[in-house]
């Protein structure tokens, strides 16, 4: 018999050793993320994907599939959740959109758009962060850390680099460059290398590529993140 | 000229509360005879920018410094793209034939709206109902129930301007076209086709728009010649056979008398020409032709400064109507304030037509659209902004950041010229202790006549809260206007 689990009503199978989050996206079923990428290990820090299994919140992408699971995923009081998790990551940064070459591309203005942010909520940090361009292809843009570790996990699983990692903590809490310099030069990073193109905001981006993408061309201009699964 | 010693004066502060793009206060300073020796236009606005996109990458230019302004949005677009070009070695001669004709597209549907919103939305109530008429006539939406043709037409030329604008940059304002060495999108046969449809009846309204002018300034001549006039030097840019120019070109400085001190200047050697003075008691700086220095060195810019600038207007219609306003004057230049207005129109009857021309041009549709040389790690770029001569300056590290950036926007040109406007207005109507509604009203105008950002922050549907103090030489109040939004005056 096959293995199921419901989410908000809706029988999902799932495969053994599956999580909450992979039964769902093979489903086609969007569970709100900024720090899973099928691509990597589960990392459960964002708590985006928080969902409620059986009267209980857990993390979506870290949380195992077991038979007969009652999640609930879409609820007013889950968003709202969500929601205020959206305005800290933003006031916690320096998120300015409208001069910002990620907007339209960007997985945190998209799912911000997706769970109605419509204000900050809290008071922003305005905490001064480190641009580093001393690479000649590659930028990094502290101020739109969202601390996901996407570029960690890409640079240590993928590239086999460990060019990146988190350090420090609370307000003090920011990305490292693991090089002579601490700076991304002579870290051995390449624009090709795929902790390139990994980052879900601003932060991390290929030089000299901002605005080459015309409005309405953007992956977020003609659907919100929650109809694209594909590339999630 | 403005007295710059301020012992034995008495002040008068009148003091707009709100403030959107901009906010004005005007400090009026008499001496013991009561009369006006000193203006102050305070304005702040602009002052963050130049310091906050230091650090940031060049290729972010275009679409941050849009953000200065929600009217002429496109114009900070362009002129900092025409920047960053430099940085990828590419200067205005180097672009594509079809990026730049988009780009002179988008500058003319920019210059068309802004110049359909200040006159239609701003001026024209003034003008239509009087400078002195009831606060609550003095708005576009008094101008729909009288004029309900008029201001229909202000409301679609406004709108076919910001067509154009959204057509190219994806938005009507705050869109996104311009990257280093070019365009982001050729433009479609559609989307051509559809900016077709209404421009000829775009260029119809335009010069039905300068002759409503044209008939305001003669039915009360007098009124419109002397009007908070003053005689300066002038600014802008031309075309190399001094035609009219908006997009790109040398920079023509004219005295008072109509002679050239300086034609066909590159403008990447701005700072060799222009000096900028700092007052303390202004956020605000004041330019100056350097070689004149700062007590007459001053001069305007915007609509007035090109249409008597130029000797043509590539435009027949335009080219008519402007052979016509320089015969009025009788003189090489025309110096009347109130003929911002006039000139305002001639350029949007302009704007029309180039973008008739442009939109029947074949390369329009091209797709070559970016193009590079070598890097260089400085870019000037200068545009005739609606307002007037706009100068974007940057200097990138090795690094691609910027680490120095000097904007001279056009209110700033004008900024002693709309002082001695002021002046003059105000020696005319305030002789006395008592400050009254009329002179608040006047001096509203004439600043508005220049079309500052801070005209239509504060003058928006006609409200401009103020606050009026008039001061003693010892500091002491002696008399208190103030205007409410909704134009309640009270003491």
């Amino acid at each position: 018999m096959e293995q199921h689990i419901t989410i908000d009503g809706v029988i999902v199978p799932f495969k053994p050793g599956e999580t909450i989050m992979q039964a769902a996206s093979a489903a086609n079923i969007y569970i709100p993320h900024l720090c899973h990428h099928p691509e990597f290990k589960p990392h459960g820090s964002c708590k985006l994907c928080t969902v409620n299994v059986n009267g209980r919140n857990c993390s979506a992408c870290t949380f195992p599939a077991e038979f007969g699971q009652q999640v609930l995923n879409q609820t007013d009081e889950l968003n709202k959740l969500r929601l205020r998790i959206i305005q800290m990551l933003f006031v916690e940064g320096n998120h300015l959109c409208p001069a910002c070459e990620k907007s339209g591309n960007c997985k945190l203005q998209a799912t911000a758009y997706q769970l109605g942010m419509l204000d900050s909520h809290f008071p922003h940090f305005y905490k001064a962060h480190e641009v580093d361009s001393s690479h000649p292809d590659l930028m990094l843009d502290r101020n739109r850390c969202i601390f996901c570790t996407l570029c960690v996990r890409a640079s240590r699983d993928v590239d086999g680099k460990e060019i990146f990692e988190i350090s420090g903590r609370g307000i003090n809490k920011h990305l490292v460059v693991n090089s002579p310099s601490g700076k991304l030069h002579d870290s051995g990073m390449e624009m090709d290398d795929r902790a390139a193109d990994i980052c879900p905001t601003g932060a991390l981006l290929v030089k000299r590529q901002g605005f080459s993408v015309p409005i309405g061309k953007r992956t977020f201009d003609n659907h919100e993140i929650s109809e694209d699964l594909d590339e999630q | 000229m403005n007295d710059t010693s301020t012992n034995g004066l008495k002040r008068v502060v009148i003091d707009p509360v709100t403030r959107v793009e901009g906010h004005g206060k005007v400090t009026l300073l008499m001496d013991e005879a009561n009369q006006i020796k000193q203006v102050r236009l305070h304005i702040v606005e602009f002052r963050g920018f130049e310091k906050f996109i230091e650090g940031r990458p060049y290729w972010e230019l275009p679409v941050l410094v849009q953000r200065l302004c929600g009217i002429c949005p496109v114009s900070h677009h362009l002129a900092a793209g025409k920047a960053i070009d430099q940085f990828v070695g590419v200067d205005p001669e180097d672009l594509t034939p079809t990026a730049t004709k988009l780009r002179r597209l988008l500058h003319f549907g920019q210059v068309l709206q802004s110049h359909a919103l200040h006159f239609f939305h701003l001026a024209s109530p003034d003008l239509l109902f009087g400078f002195d008429s009831d606060i609550s006539m003095r708005n576009v939406v008094a101008l729909l129930d009288t004029y309900p043709e008029l201001a229909l037409h202000g409301v679609k030329m406004r709108k076919y301007g910001q067509e154009v604008i959204k057509t190219i940059t994806g938005k009507r304002v705050h869109g996104s076209a311009v990257v280093p060495g070019g365009m982001n999108r050729p433009m479609l046969k559609a989307e051509r086709d559809y900016l077709l449809e209404d421009i000829d009846t775009m260029i119809v309204w335009a010069e039905d728009a300068l002759k409503l002018v044209i008939s305001l300034h003669n039915a009360n001549l007098p009124y419109h010649d002397q009007f908070a006039t003053i005689r300066s030097n002038y600014m802008s840019l031309t075309q190399p056979d001094g035609a009219l120019e908006l997009y790109h070109g040398g920079l023509r400085f004219r005295r008072d008398d109509g002679s050239t001190l300086h034609d066909h200047f590159d403008y990447r050697n701005y700072d060799k020409l222009i000096h900028e003075e700092v007052k303390s008691w202004s956020y605000m700086k004041f330019p100056y032709l350097q070689e004149l220095g700062p007590e007459t060195g001053w001069y305007r810019v915007g609509p007035l400064a090109r249409v008597n600038n130029c000797d043509s207007i590539s435009t027949p219609k335009a080219e008519a109507a402007r052979v016509l306003f320089k015969a009025h004057s009788g003189e090489a230049m025309v110096h009347s304030t109130l003929a911002f207005h006039w000139a305002r129109m001639i350029e949007t009857l302009h704007c029309a037509e180039s973008i008739k021309e442009l939109l029947h041009d074949p390369e329009l549709l091209g797709e070559d659209l970016v193009t590079q040389g070598e890097r260089r790690f400085e870019g000037i770029g200068v545009i005739e902004a609606p307002r007037g001569t706009l100068f974007h300056h940057y200097q990138i590290d090795e690094n691609d950041i910027v680490t120095k950036a000097n904007l001279i926007v056009s209110t700033t040109s004008n900024n002693q010229a709309m002082n001695e406007s002021v002046r003059q207005v105000a020696n005319s109507y305030l002789n006395g202790r008592e400050l009254t509604e009329p002179m608040l009203n006047q001096i509203e105008v004439a600043i508005r006549a220049y079309d500052p950002c801070l005209s239509c922050a504060t003058h928006a549907l006609g409200k401009m809260p103020m606050q009026v103090e008039l001061l003693d030489v010892d500091g002491q109040l002696v008399d208190q206007l103030n205007k409410r939004s909704d134009g309640v005056i009270y003491r």
